[in-house]
């Protein structure tokens, strides 16, 4: 199985959310990733929905996905023609003897301390999956206290816009 | 916005015509919802009132437009709803209250999603302020019904109603038909607002296909021109387009046989030469076995069902698949199509048509005289039968078989689900689509009764004969009070065999005859005396439990028109529906009667 990206535009209204979580658990197909916010239309909501299946089941997932009335658009997008982000917040233990090394950790991934305390820092990392998990691996040995991470939102690259041509 | 907006551009005062009937008036939000009801072509409603839904039923008193149909049980209501679209092809629609009468709707709602049948359901939601506070009567139907309707709608404005409704009824009817339903909390349908027709609709998501491609389509055409052992199949979606003409005159054209599912039995007449039967489970051994030879199918709006297919692996293994369906979800689902195309099956079929006499033009026209042999010989040695009980019972196949011979292929039948539903299908004969309404795809027991009621309500000068089963029979019946009432004169065929027949059929065959459970105790006990049941409930009672007493009983039925009338035919239990495809099986394991396999049989 492999992963794939689908960025649906959906209509700004309630409910949606549940109609595309529903749809996914009861037909089978697993998320592995969703991330919902606003477009530069206030009507459209874009969601991300990262979900690994093969070829063919990634097919049916995509025409039930189209068939719910409130969806929009379908869009897969492909990782070496788009740019694709999370978002981590970590709260790693850091005392004097070691805050210098993590700090040192943070550094080298560009990453930035948004919160600091005696004991431990808070540190906010955006990036792809892969460089995400890098960091964690790093900051682990000094203790991670609690961690959040945010659902994979991506654009494909270039000028072309997948939002333009689904308003009228 | 001031006139100063320089974007604007200077437009033309219009002249003032006299009020468009499309002017807002004032009205609450139930008078709202009863208009806009009337103006989307609504002519009748199958419901039942209750708190939440009060507001809208005092509008309903006002109309002269629309009729009521006070139902036994929400059930019922949606089964009708369901029932009158199927028959007419019109968009059915039931009202129900919150919570208890939601719910009740839910199997109606997920039956008609199963066999795509255009269904509106409004429901009445509690007053807004509650909602989310697990109020009296309050269930959120919308989230319950997210995953068995096409779409539906919570409604918090009521300025919104008209265009809600018009979106419900254009979703039901339009690409692949299904339910939608409409909550309205009871605190909008009081509300002030005010009632303009047409709304605009505003559906951005949704565009069905209707227009097949036409390089697909050539594509098709050119497989018919090279298929040595081509196979018309026929599903459901062939009679929802209204496409039974084109699908003959494609037929006759190419000279293809031509099988039709449960669901699109009398798409194509029964009686035609090219007419192998019905494919599937309980199918023909002429059809099972032309779709396991076939080289090539053409699936005219049907979905592959695994009542069709039997294992999936072994369904049609030398045939290449052109796979027509309004809905893009249902190509390759489940079994990959070559040729894939999208689009309305009456556009589909004529647009095939045209290609085909274009191959023609230039020659390409098959040899089908082997195949025709082949399918010839199948369907001479394993027709449909039946033997008689060796009990001296009453076979149920010859009562139902004499109904169809009776009654004739212009009345209306409704089936419910199980071993009478097969003999409704195999032994009625059907000349024209949608006379025959019953519950495929969710098999839903006691359809037969609220759906024939529904049927009868739209086709009022139809014969409507519900054939039901005495399991079924006892889920439903409660609706021939209201069919008594609001005189709706269905015939009911209770095909009395004392047990849930499919089931003990079931047990007989791979359960050793352990018999857990079905016996209904109909036959020992008499327990309800249908006949009886009937009379109390304002229907005419008969009953049959001899061959003479058939042809009989159903004759004087049919001279009944003033109030509904139910028989009993009291018949025997060790009947079994053949032919048989066994579940988790392949098709080319079908067996014509109990050990009999035809198409194993011939490979030896």
């Amino acid at each position: 199985m492999s992963k794939h990206t689908l960025s649906v535009l959906v209509e700004n209204k309630p409910g949606v959310l549940a109609r595309v979580a529903g749809l996914f658990s009861r037909r089978g197909f697993n998320i592995e990733s969703l991330a919902v916010g606003p477009t530069e239309h206030p009507e459209i909501s874009r969601m991300t929905i990262v979900v690994s299946v093969d070829e063919l089941p990634l097919e049916q997932v995509t025409k039930q996905l189209n068939k719910l009335v409130n969806v929009i658009k379908i869009v897969e997008l492909e990782t070496g023609s788009s740019v694709q982000r999370e978002l981590l917040l970590v709260k790693v233990r850091a005392d004097a003897t070691v805050r210098s090394q993590v700090l040192e950790t943070v550094q080298l991934f560009r990453a930035k301390v948004v919160d600091v305390s005696p004991e431990a820092v808070t540190v906010e990392a955006t990036g792809t999956q892969d460089k995400l998990d890098a960091l964690l691996r790093m900051l682990e040995p000094y203790g991670i206290r609690e961690m959040v991470q945010s659902g994979m939102v991506a654009i494909g690259r270039g000028a072309r816009s997948i939002t333009a041509t689904a308003v009228r | 916005m001031t006139s100063a907006s320089p974007r604007q551009a200077p437009v033309p005062a219009p002249p003032k015509p006299a009020p468009p009937s499309g002017a807002p008036v004032r009205v609450t939000g139930a008078q709202s919802l009863v208009r806009s009801l009337e103006a989307a072509g609504c002519d009748v409603v199958f419901g039942i009132p209750g708190g939440a839904i009060m507001p809208a039923y005092d509008a309903l008193l006002d109309s002269t437009k629309l009729r009521h149909v006070l139902v036994r049980h929400e059930q019922g209501a949606g089964h009708a709803a369901a029932g009158y679209a199927q028959a007419t092809g019109r968009v059915g629609v039931c009202v129900a209250t919150s919570g208890p009468g939601a719910t009740n709707l839910v199997t109606p709602l997920a039956d008609a999603y199963m066999d795509s049948v255009p269904v509106v359901a409004i429901t009445g939601q509690v007053a807004q302020p509650l909602i989310g506070t697990d109020g009296f009567q309050e269930a959120d139907i919308c989230g319950i019904t997210m995953p068995v309707t096409k779409h539906n709608f919570l409604v918090t404005d009521p300025a919104e109603i008209p265009r809600t409704i018009a979106e419900a009824f254009h979703l039901a009817a339009t690409g692949r038909p299904g339910p939608v339903l409409i909550d309205i909390p009871k605190d909008v349908q009081n509300a002030s607002t005010s009632f303009t027709w047409p709304p605009e609709l505003r559906l951005p998501g949704y565009r069905p296909t209707t227009r097949p491609h036409g390089k697909q389509v050539r594509e098709a055409a050119r497989l018919v021109s090279t298929a040595s052992r081509p196979v018309l199949y026929v599903g459901g979606g062939v009679a929802k387009a209204g496409a039974a003409a084109e699908l003959r005159e494609l037929a006759e054209l190419t000279g293809i046989p031509v099988v039709t599912t449960l669901m699109a039995r009398g798409a194509f007449p029964d009686s035609h030469r090219q007419h192998l039967g019905m494919p599937g489970m309980h199918g023909t051994v002429a059809a099972v076995a032309a779709m396991q030879r076939a080289d090539l199918l053409i699936a005219l709006g049907a979905r592959f069902d695994d009542r069709v297919t039997g294992r999936l692996d072994s369904f049609a293994p030398d045939a290449t698949v052109v796979h027509a369906d309004i809905d893009p979800a249902e190509i390759s689902k489940n079994r990959r199509a070559d040729v894939p195309i999208v689009g309305d099956c009456k556009e589909v079929i004529g647009e095939l048509i045209e290609a085909v006499r274009a191959e023609r033009k230039q020659d390409r026209v098959p040899d089908l005289t082997a195949w025709w042999e082949q399918l010839d010989h199948w369907r001479d040695t394993f027709p449909l039968g039946y033997d008689w009980p060796s009990d001296g019972t009453l076979s149920p196949q010859y009562v139902i078989e004499r109904i169809g011979a009776l009654v004739g292929p212009d009345a209306v039948y409704a089936a419910g689900v199980g071993q009478h539903q097969m003999w409704a299908a195999q032994f009625v004969h059907y000349e024209h689509p949608r006379t025959f309404v019953n519950s495929g795809g969710l098999g839903t027991m006691g359809f037969a009764v609220p759906g024939a009621m529904g049927a009868k309500v739209g086709l009022p000068d139809k014969q409507v004969w519900a054939i039901d089963g005495d399991g079924c029979f006892q889920m439903t019946n409660q609706e021939l009070a209201t069919c008594a009432i609001e005189n709706i004169p269905i015939k009911v065929a209770v095909i009395n065999n004392g047990n849930l027949g499919m089931v003990r059929q079931w047990q007989t065959l791979f359960y050793d005859q352990r018999y857990s459970h079905t016996d209904l105790g109909t036959h020992k006990h008499r327990i309800p005396d249908f006949v009886l049941l009937a009379e109390a409930l304002g229907c005419v009672g008969l009953r049959a439990e001899t061959k003479d007493e058939v042809d009989e009983v159903v004759t004087k039925a049919m001279e009944i028109d003033d109030r509904p009338v139910v028989i009993d035919f009291v018949v025997g239990k060790d009947a079994q529906v053949w032919p048989m495809v066994a579940a988790g099986t392949g098709n080319d394991e079908i067996m014509a009667a109990r050990g009999i396999r035809p198409l194993f049989d011939e490979d030896d």
